[in-house]
């Protein structure tokens, strides 16, 4: 299950709400954040690797983190399509 | 995923100024959250749901959320609560208080809320410490803990909130932690569709003020612990007496639907109604009697005057 999802979530993070805890890259199980030393915020690293449990969502106490589906080609061609008719 | 933060946004005061005030690693954030997530999966719209808070870190989540929203003096939530939901059932009512506001300062109140069932949704955000006024020891302080007031060690014992409540007569009793989202979602949903008083302890870590003292490297090193301590209360009571030291259990300890405190008055406010009614009937019926049966009646009073009156002259 998990390896099939892989890669399909984009991770974002809002800087100016996050106070750099830590939560999501302590324990994010595919290590996907990293605490930036210098910004002392977290940071997206492995995007990728995201198999979209949600924990970092529910438990990032600043409501910082958005995980959001990747919009795949046919997706994003389906979007604007969609925005236009209205 | 992307739902549960726009979800979030949407039920935020954006007019207040964000990030919020709560320090770095602080649970309380993750109950708001839950919170949200909670109230929106009941299905309830924003005009149906009171939050209230009293005083502390835990009093400033009822600022953020644009709810019907009221922030009160310190320990008296449940009682702004109870008024609330006498004068109006229909609402549902959530009050977050902290550790020190629902035991200590408003410790009677949460015995005899629990004692009537009136129908709230308290959640206690327990950090173990009063943590906005600079980390004073608080009742929930752990035993050999340490604090800013207590150098050496509490020396008290710890309230238990969960017994507590069990022993007060709450509908139903659950505990979580900040470590555990999922499950404080799953419980405060459980608890907005239960009759009477629902109580929930959150256990949210402070790092600023309870960690730092007690050989907590950072707040992480706190979820972890957590995270290792806490067990499921099914397995917990499974356990045998002597593996349960250290460990605490977390889920529903208790779930029963009694009638609430403001469905018996609707009850006994209709009876009274129907009786008001049925004599306010009775009456009529006597009226459109014919008048034979009531005619010595003036007289009888105007005896009993004319006895007064001659009392009075000899007088």
């Amino acid at each position: 299950m998990a390896a099939t999802k892989k890669g399909l979530t984009t991770v974002a993070i809002y800087p100016d709400w996050c106070k750099g805890c830590g939560l999501c890259a302590a324990f994010c199980p595919k290590k996907v954040f990293e605490m930036d030393p210098v910004a002392g915020k977290a940071r997206v690293v492995n995007e990728e690797e995201c198999v979209n449990c949600g924990f970092c969502e529910l438990h990032c106490p600043d409501f910082a983190i958005v995980l959001s589906p990747k919009n795949t080609d046919t997706d994003s061609s389906n979007n604007p399509t969609a925005k236009a008719k209205p | 995923m992307s739902e549960v933060t726009q979800l979030i946004h949407h039920y935020l005061r954006h007019n207040k100024k964000f990030p919020h005030m709560l320090c770095a690693g602080c649970g309380h954030g993750i109950l708001l959250g839950s919170l949200i997530r909670s109230v929106h999966n009941a299905g309830l719209s924003k005009d149906e749901v009171v939050v209230i808070s009293g005083i502390g870190c835990s009093g400033r989540l009822a600022v953020y959320v644009d709810f019907n929203t009221i922030h009160t003096t310190h320990g008296r939530a449940l009682t702004f609560a109870t008024g609330i939901k006498m004068a109006n059932p229909e609402l549902v009512v959530i009050v977050l208080m902290g550790d020190g506001d629902a035991l200590s300062i408003g410790g009677n109140h949460l015995i005899h809320a629990a004692r009537r069932n009136i129908g709230v949704n308290a959640i206690i955000l327990n950090n173990e410490i009063y943590g906005m006024t600079g980390g004073q020891c608080s009742s929930t302080t752990p035993q050999d803990c340490f604090s800013m007031t207590t150098p050496f060690g509490q020396l008290e014992k710890s309230f238990d909130i969960v017994d507590m409540a069990l022993a007060s007569g709450a509908n139903f009793v659950a505990r979580t932690t900040a470590f555990h989202a999922q499950l404080t979602d799953e419980v405060i949903g459980q608890a907005l569709a239960n009759p009477g008083f629902n109580l929930i302890e959150f256990f949210s870590p402070c790092h600023t003020q309870y960690g730092r003292k007690n050989k907590y490297k950072n707040a992480i090193a706190m979820y972890q612990d957590l995270k290792s301590k806490t067990m499921d209360v099914d397995k917990y009571k499974a356990l045998e007496e002597s593996k349960r030291e250290g460990v605490m259990p977390i889920g529903v300890f208790l779930k029963r639907d009694d009638p609430a405190l403001e469905t018996r008055y609707a009850g006994v406010r209709a009876k009274l109604q129907e009786a008001k009614q049925k004599k306010a009937e009775a009456a009529k019926a006597a009226q459109a009697k014919p008048a034979k049966a009531k005619e010595p009646k003036p007289d009888k009073g105007a005896k009993g005057k004319e006895t007064k009156q001659d009392k009075g002259d000899k007088a």
